[in-house]
């Protein structure tokens, strides 16, 4: 187990910085597929095979679709290279490694702190389930109600812009057909 | 039981009031006439209750209670009216000289513009006076105190068109205001050491709480004397008088030799308990007066204007009274008040007669010869004259201040030098003012009279010659064979002296030397001004007479003194002030805000991209800190 | 073992916050949020698996369930931008200015 997560983990970060660096932005979506299957190995390494389960399931495969669908949507392929090049001068990266740097001690620090290392349990689908049905019944019905009005308000965003869309092109059409 | 006519008390302070304000509100919708008879009708009032209560006074004191001013605590004030033998006497003279100064400026400011308002403030003032007089708590005679001193501002700056006179008005109060500051502290540690400000249970308590020569007496005592030095215009604050007569005439004989300056000498009278108590006090005020007697008398002879050796006659004068209150002789220093009163007061009306015959005319030596055409200026200056130098017997200053020369050597707090000085005054008292006269009213004539003075203007100046005269012999000595009856009458008020110290002259002693002063002041200046008048030549011709004579002129210096020490640094600091520097820093507090708004504003620039970037940091600043 | 969890939460949570500060397009922006998301629900994984707990995997569901409606109510925002402007540039989004 520790090999696997270990393994997991390495595999995990290299992608991670894969995808927060690169110019092209299909390329970055790419790489952090790969990222995100790692922590559900990862996850799955500590013990809870339910969640690394959910993990591919909802985060790559419906998280990342949704991103890549986008991404498509708007066509930003090799056209945006360039823009993206103007928009990354390498300085750029200084202040957030900074921070970055900052906010990793302080984990560091309150890590050393903690007590002895704990092996990890296993926390089974079975445990899982009864807390969400019992003790967490609440937010299971409010994360419903969020992933409901998610959905409604993200209908009622894009049609906007869909049906702007499609009147423009309609408009297009009908400005060719009248013409002559 | 009191007499009934007791009641009307309030009367008297309330009429002048009452009239004042009528006066100030619909003065010129009056017209001249009314005005003038209002405002002397209501000081005639005013004469008349304080007159019906002497007649009817049994000798036992009468508190009248109008209302209860102030109730906070433990400190409790009321306005309250107090009646004893001193308030009597201090009334009548008030109210009487008072009244026949009004029907003299009826027509005497006549040409004057702001003629209602002239009534206003004189029955103001006349109002304030009896109000301190009468006042049965030290906080009214406060409320008094500076009413008296608001009028004698409006008044010397009656005549505002002129900056000069303003100047003076203001110079006045300055300067009295210093000794208030001094008088109000005072009060503040009467009541703190002995609860009350009502007078006499504060007079009892101090005699039962501390012993003579207790340290909280003697300060509460010395501040009080600074607060009468300013009123009365003694060393070391009698700058302001000289300039004063700025003022209207009438004001300058009503307040500034009648009445307003004598208010110290009545304070000091009246807190006499006090004073007993704190003997450094007590000879502070002896020696204030012994100084200020002398070196006024000095700075009078050297004056060429008519009412500036007057109004230095009246700072010696009251200096005078001070050396009475000084050595124990509390009734002699108010005898001589009132008989200062009749004939300064005198003196300064007839000077108006003289000053308005000649448009204006200020300087003696440009008057000359006026003996023939102005009869009663002339006689009324001789009399009052004769009265303030002491001419002996038949005049009311002889007696009056030959009390006070005799008390000066025999009270149990005189002394042999006291006495000298108190004669070299009477010395240079002779000397001033029949240099005047015979300056003014002998020689040739300079300048033509051109005015005469009407019945308003003779009839007061008669009553008041007349007094002068006869005023002496309320309190005769016994050794001359009088019954030294305003003594025996104030006696209830203000203890007599005690047993008087072995001396080597007896009263008659003193009283004739104190004649013999008289004869020979008057004769060196008949020989100096008239008989041989090349003899002042060549005393005048001299460097130290010359050098002399600009001194005295100057008042010892005073003025100078006072403006290199006290003004020019004042104005220097107020000058680099100019700013505020303290108000600077509640300007900075805002001009702080105003920056930290500014700086903050930068942030608000819609930059998403920044703001994830500070949010960031905060974060992180937060989670640093936790650990820590 | 869990405190390599925590490790592994604390480093891919600061990759994605300097993603976040240093990206200049909006969907890397989003996909940065992701990454941290992603790494906060792996730190209360790891803090689960040490109390022996099913707590912790059941707030990283909650946390699954937010994620996956911000990104997309986030990814229908970023739409509207780009129909308005015609980029996706965070920089371009500055109108609330004070």
């Amino acid at each position: 187990m520790p090999v696997l997560f270990g393994f997991a983990a390495i595999i995990a970060i290299v992608a991670t910085v894969m995808a927060i660096s690169r110019l092209n932005a299909v390329h970055a979506l790419l790489y952090l597929v790969p990222s995100l299957l790692a922590v559900a190995v990862a996850i799955y390494a500590l013990g809870a095979p339910y969640l690394a389960a959910l993990e591919v399931i909802i985060y790559a495969g419906a998280i990342m679709v949704l991103f890549v669908f986008v991404t498509m949507m708007l066509n930003l392929g090799e056209a945006s290279k360039r823009q993206e090049q103007q928009w990354q001068p390498g300085r750029g990266w200084i202040g957030p490694t900074i921070l970055a740097a900052l906010l990793f001690a302080a984990f560091l620090v309150s890590l050393l702190r903690a007590g002895p290392p704990t092996a990890a349990h296993y926390v089974g689908p079975h445990d899982v389930g009864l807390a969400l049905m019992s003790t967490y019944v609440l937010g299971v019905e409010l994360a419903s109600m969020l992933l409901m009005g998610a959905a409604v308000a993200a209908y009622h965003l894009g049609v906007a812009v869909v049906g702007k869309q499609q009147k423009a092109t309609e408009a297009e059409t009908a400005a060719k057909v009248g013409a002559p | 039981m009191h007499p009934a006519i007791y009641n009307a008390l309030w009367l008297e302070p309330v009429i002048p009031f009452a009239s004042s304000f009528v006066l100030l509100v619909a003065g010129r919708k009056m017209g001249r006439r009314a005005a003038a008879w209002l405002g002397s009708c209501s000081i005639l009032a005013s004469f008349l209750v304080s007159l019906a209560i002497a007649v009817a006074w049994e000798g036992a004191p009468y508190t009248q209670t109008a209302w209860h001013w102030i109730a906070v605590g433990s400190f409790q004030v009321d306005m309250g009216l107090y009646l004893d033998a001193l308030s009597v006497v201090m009334t009548l003279v008030v109210s009487f000289v008072s009244f026949l100064i009004h029907v003299y400026s009826t027509e005497h400011m006549r040409e004057s513009e702001g003629y209602e308002r002239f009534f206003a403030y004189m029955n103001l003032f006349v109002a304030s006076m009896l109000t301190l007089t009468l006042a049965n708590n030290l906080l009214l005679l406060l409320l008094g105190w500076e009413g008296v001193g608001l009028c004698s501002y409006l008044l010397i700056g009656f005549w505002y068109g002129d900056e000069a006179n303003g100047l003076a008005g203001r110079k006045a109060f300055i300067v009295t205001r210093t000794g208030d500051t001094a008088f109000i502290l005072g009060l503040f540690l009467l009541f703190n050491q002995l609860g009350t400000l009502d007078i006499q249970p504060l007079l009892q308590r101090a005699a039962a709480h501390w012993h003579v020569g207790a340290a909280a007496a003697e300060v509460a005592a010395f501040l009080l004397l600074g607060g009468a030095v300013g009123k009365s215009a003694q060393l070391p604050l009698q700058t302001w008088l000289p300039d004063a007569m700025a003022g209207p005439t009438p004001t300058s004989a009503l307040i500034h030799a009648a009445t307003m300056v004598t208010a110290g000498v009545y304070l000091i009278a009246r807190m006499h308990g006090l004073y007993e108590l704190a003997p450094a006090a007590l000879f502070a005020v002896a020696l204030i007066g012994f100084a200020t007697l002398l070196l006024a008398g000095c700075s009078a002879l050297a004056q060429h204007d008519i009412k500036r050796i007057l109004a230095y006659s009246t700072v010696s004068q009251i200096g005078y009274m001070f050396l009475a209150l000084g050595v124990g002789a509390w009734s002699a220093a108010i005898f001589h008040l009132v008989t200062h009163a009749f004939f300064k007061a005198l003196l300064f009306l007839a000077s108006g007669v003289v000053i308005h015959a000649l448009n204006d005319e200020h300087d003696i030596f440009r008057m000359g010869g006026l003996r023939r055409k102005l009869p009663l200026a002339f006689w009324c200056f001789v009399l009052a004259g004769c009265s303030l130098a002491g001419l002996p017997l038949i005049t009311a200053g002889f007696y009056s201040k030959g009390l006070i020369i005799w008390q000066a050597y025999s009270s149990p707090l005189g002394t042999t030098w006291l006495w000298i000085g108190a004669l070299t005054g009477a010395f240079l008292t002779a000397l001033y003012i029949f240099r005047l006269i015979f300056v003014v009213f002998y020689g040739s004539e300079k300048l033509a009279p051109q005015h005469f003075p009407g019945p308003a203007v003779q009839w007061p100046m008669v009553v008041l010659a007349f007094l002068s005269m006869v005023a002496g012999f309320i309190d005769l000595p016994v050794a001359l064979g009088g019954g030294e009856h305003l003594s025996r009458f104030l006696a209830p008020a203000l203890p007599l002296v005690a047993q008087a110290r072995p001396t080597a002259l007896g009263e008659i002693g003193s009283e004739v030397i104190a004649a013999i002063v008289f004869f020979v002041g008057v004769y060196l200046i008949y020989l100096f001004h008239l008989q041989r008048p090349s003899l002042t030549e060549t005393l005048m011709a001299g460097g130290f007479t010359q050098g002399l004579h600009r001194y005295w002129y100057s008042d010892w210096g005073m003025d100078w003194l006072y403006d290199r020490a006290l003004v020019r640094p004042t104005i220097a600091v107020a000058r680099a002030d100019k700013h505020d520097v303290v108000d600077l820093f509640f300007a900075g507090i805002g001009a702080l805000c105003g920056g930290l708004y500014r700086a903050l504003r930068l942030t608000q620039n819609g930059q998403v991209r920044r703001y994830a970037a500070w949010i960031a940091a905060g974060a992180i600043l937060v989670m640093v800190v936790t650990i820590w | 073992m869990t405190h390599m969890g925590l490790l592994l939460a604390a480093v891919l949570f600061v990759l994605g916050l300097a993603g976040l500060l240093a990206r200049r397009n909006l969907l890397m922006i989003l996909v940065s949020i992701e990454i941290m998301l992603n790494a906060a629900g792996l730190a209360f994984i790891a803090a689960g698996a040490a109390w022996n707990q099913a707590d912790g995997q059941v707030m990283f569901l909650f946390i699954l369930a937010v994620a996956a409606a911000e990104v997309a109510v986030g990814l229908a925002l970023v739409l509207q931008l780009h129909h308005q402007t015609k980029s996706v540039d965070a920089d371009r989004a500055n109108h609330m200015r004070g």
